[in-house]
């Protein structure tokens, strides 16, 4: 059987970057979180904030491996599967990846190291910058990379001299029209996935009643991130879905599911997308509500999908990840209110009064990847058949290998990255469900834990 | 001054230093995990802690070079990733793999650990074999004929023989007791294979490329550029020494075993370079044909100039922080 060279390069581009992100999301995140557990351990001196932060440390430094590892692998991909993106579009993907290695990942690989073995060497005031620099460096990394992918969506800044892309402006190639919010909506994504992670793995270790203080103080730490950022998510999100209607209609045309270009259109809530013969099977749908959320009036004109004839982003796929993300972001919401208030209240650390909180919140500890993941999906295969947007097609800029070869690699990287996959949820629930003495490695931390788990019995 | 001429080649030699660095400090990293089978438990333990805080920014030096291929010379990224697309891949897999296990070996739990050790020493294997493979295809211009062919095979088994050696070094420097002695009988084993690779190399290099033979043996060049090879020697010869003087090791100077190996590293890479100039792949592209637009050139060059002093301070504070014998377990 011969596959098609350019779908397999897309699903190995595909594979390789799907796996990347999950790390990166949460790192970005945790990192800050980790600074915020340093940060109260200096001001209230109190032990369980500092174990917290070993014990999160150590996850960070995980999450953080396979996130550069990974991450050497895209910086690679660029070359070796889309190597007429680099020579077409190479004077501005190559600086924003540049100034990315350069301002960012030396940075948080370097400042590691003093997080992770540090903690003897250097004074305390050193430890808290060094985990602040390495904060700020994921940070500044999803900034770069951000900043290159908005400008694929929402090309600006540029000039184009046969067929190759030239900067007039860097301001605003960087600060292109979709870049303040996706990264807005990255970040948000990021500090979300960490806070229901942290809430996840606290709720495990209290369901196995190998909880101490530490745990319930970083579910709280959870709950409050997502009470507060789950909301402003939705409204992040809103006001993103209205800038890519207004950059990218096409986008928005495929993730509602609308045909033809109408006024009033309804809002599809669910529904089988078919392409071939352009209609939406047992559609469940809500009249004039796409066009009040789109054009925030009743009677506005949606573009439909009718309008991009040959341009259009394959529909089924967008569709149902876009449903995929509003479902899960609606989740956190409703989670996050919920956990806040059942933590907060009274401070109830009991595993038999909070069981289903504890349940809810431990089958929850992924979903950010989810919503991340499909989230990107949406932008992305919505970006289709571009690689930048109305621009250079990702057909023309496709590396030149057989199909055998492609699939073979493929095939590697699958099966790597399931293993690895694997490993790593099941690495994170070893770590968790172990009591936590017999995790630490050096004395300081055992007696750390030690005096954690006096204070836990106490 | 004509920025079109200069930029070009300020990021030619930006690259080769970030190889050049990222072969030094990575090679030793991934020489202690081709050392790892050879050590006892507690031993690999040690190693591990030994490279446990320099990995991470150890790797992020081929992402930077590589970056600079991207950035720079757009044309010639293309060019060598499209044609080295398989030990690429295989590369990309074993830094993968070993870079993972660091992780994993101390934290999946005991019943675990020995096959993340495994993990951890076949893909810093496979890493510098595929490194090995993909210098020697460079040299020879990518051309993929049967002699460049042989060539690359021949780098890829001399590649793991250097990193060996300073992994060997690297251990000198960071451990002491029965581990240190037996990083100076891995470093006696492992010095003969790498100097017979390094003579072989140099030997065959000209051989394989008449352009590059030119460069090296035509009248004045060739007395000038005599400095290089007797040096090189000199500082293999001073390696050997080093190695087998039981004065210079039990009086803590081990670590003149990784200068001698930065020299020897230094000095390939010069010879490497001059072969390679003007050209970005040999005999396909010079530096200036594969560069980018000189307005992206400027604009990455004084962030380059920024951040490359920044970076080497604090790697060089890392270091500081982290100098010493490494501690029994301290990595997790």
């Amino acid at each position: 059987m011969e596959f098609d060279p350019f779908l397999l390069a897309r699903l190995q581009f595909a594979a390789n970057i799907s796996f990347h992100i999950l790390f990166p999301t949460i790192t970005i995140g945790l990192c800050w979180v980790l600074f915020y557990f340093r940060l109260r351990y200096t001001f209230s001196g109190d032990k369980a904030w500092e174990y917290a932060y070993f014990f999160w440390v150590k996850i960070f430094a995980l999450s953080f491996a396979l996130g550069v590892v990974s991450g050497i692998t895209m910086s690679f991909q660029f070359g070796t599967n889309w190597p007429g993106f680099m020579e077409r579009a190479g004077n501005i993907a190559g600086p924003l990846l540049g100034y990315e290695v350069l301002t960012a990942f030396f940075l948080e690989a370097s400042f590691l190291g003093i997080m992770l073995f540090g903690k003897d060497r250097v004074s305390n005031r050193t430890h808290l910058i060094a985990t602040a620099l390495v904060a700020v460096g994921t940070s500044f990394s999803a900034f770069w990379i951000l900043s290159l992918n908005s400008w694929m969506q929402t090309p600006t800044g540029y000039r184009i001299e046969d067929g190759v892309f030239f900067v007039e402006s860097w301001w605003e190639v960087i600060f292109n029209p979709s870049f303040p919010y996706r990264f807005a909506h990255m970040f948000t994504a990021s500090l979300l996935t960490a806070a229901f992670l942290i809430m996840g793995i606290s709720a495990w270790r209290a369901m196995r009643g190998v909880d101490g203080p530490a745990t319930w103080k970083v579910m709280r730490t959870g709950a409050l991130m997502a009470a507060v950022l789950a909301p402003l998510q939705v409204f992040i999100g809103d006001l993103h879905g209205l800038n890519t209607l207004e950059h990218q209609p096409a986008k928005i045309a495929a993730m509602e599911g609308i045909w033809e270009t109408e006024k009033g259109a309804p809002l599809t809530l669910f529904g089988f997308p078919d392409e071939e013969e352009k209609t939406t099977h047992m559609a469940i749908k809500v009249p004039n509500l796409a066009s009040l959320i789109l054009t925030h009036e009743w009677d506005g004109e949606v573009l439909g999908l009718n309008e991009f004839e040959g341009e259009t982003p394959p529909v089924a796929p967008v569709f149902w990840a876009f449903r995929v993300m509003v479902g899960i972001g609606m989740l956190m919401v409703l989670v996050g209110w919920w956990s806040a208030w059942r933590l907060f209240r009274n401070r109830d650390e009991s595993r038999e009064t909070q069981t289903w909180l504890l349940r809810a919140l431990s089958v929850m500890t992924f979903s950010g990847w989810i919503a991340v993941l499909a989230g990107w999906y949406v932008t992305e295969i919505g970006r289709q058949p571009w690689v930048v947007d109305g621009l250079l097609r990702t057909a023309d800029v496709v590396a030149d290998h057989s199909s055998a070869t492609v699939a073979g690699t493929l095939f590697g990287y699958v099966l790597l990255y399931l293993f690895l996959l694997v490993s790593y949820i099941a690495t994170l629930r070893y770590m968790a469900t172990k009591p936590a003495r017999s995790l630490t490695l050096t004395p300081q931390q055992r007696a750390m834990n030690d005096a954690e788990t006096a204070e836990g019995e106490a | 001054m004509d920025l079109g001429y200069w930029l070009p080649l300020f990021f030619a030699g930006a690259m080769g230093l970030a190889l050049l660095i990222y072969v030094v400090l990575d090679g030793y990293d991934l020489g202690i995990g081709m050392l790892l089978p050879f050590a006892s438990d507690d031993e690999k333990d040690v190693m591990v802690a030994a490279i446990g805080p320099f990995w991470d920014a150890n790797e992020t030096w081929i992402v930077l070079g590589v970056g600079i291929l991207l950035i720079a010379f757009p044309q010639a990224h293309s060019i060598v990733l499209t044609s080295l697309y398989l030990p690429v891949t295989l590369m990309l897999m074993g830094l993968i793999l070993r870079g993972v296990s660091f992780d994993f070996r101390v934290k999946a739990g005991d019943k675990h650990k020995a096959k993340w050790n495994r993990l951890f020493a076949f893909g810093s294997l496979v890493a510098s074999v595929c490194q090995g493979w993909m210098l020697g295809a460079f040299v020879t211009g990518l051309t993929g004929d049967a002699t460049s062919t042989l060539f690359a095979a021949l780098i890829a088994v001399a590649l793991p023989s250097l990193y060996i050696m300073l992994g060997a070094a690297w251990l000198l420097i960071k451990t002491e007791g029965e581990l240190f002695n037996k990083a100076v009988r891995w470093g006696r084993m492992a010095v003969w294979p790498m100097g017979g690779f390094l003579l072989l190399i140099s030997i065959a290099t000209p051989l394989v490329s008449s352009a590059i033979a030119d460069k090296w043996f035509t009248l004045p060049n060739a007395i000038g550029l005599m400095p290089i090879p007797i040096t090189t020697a000199l500082a293999y010869v001073a390696l050997v020494w080093i190695f087998n003087s039981k004065q210079i090791l039990h009086n803590g100077y081990g670590w003149l075993a990784f200068v001698a190996l930065m020299v020897v590293s230094v000095l390939a890479s010069i010879g490497l370079a001059y072969s390679l100039f003007p050209d970005i792949v040999l005999g396909q592209i010079s530096i200036w044909e594969a560069a980018s637009a000189t307005e992206s050139l400027l604009f990455t060059f004084w962030g380059a100039i920024i951040a490359l002093p920044m970076i080497l301070g604090y790697t060089i504070f890392i270091y500081r922080v982290f100098r010493g014998k490494a501690t029994h377990l301290s990595y997790e």
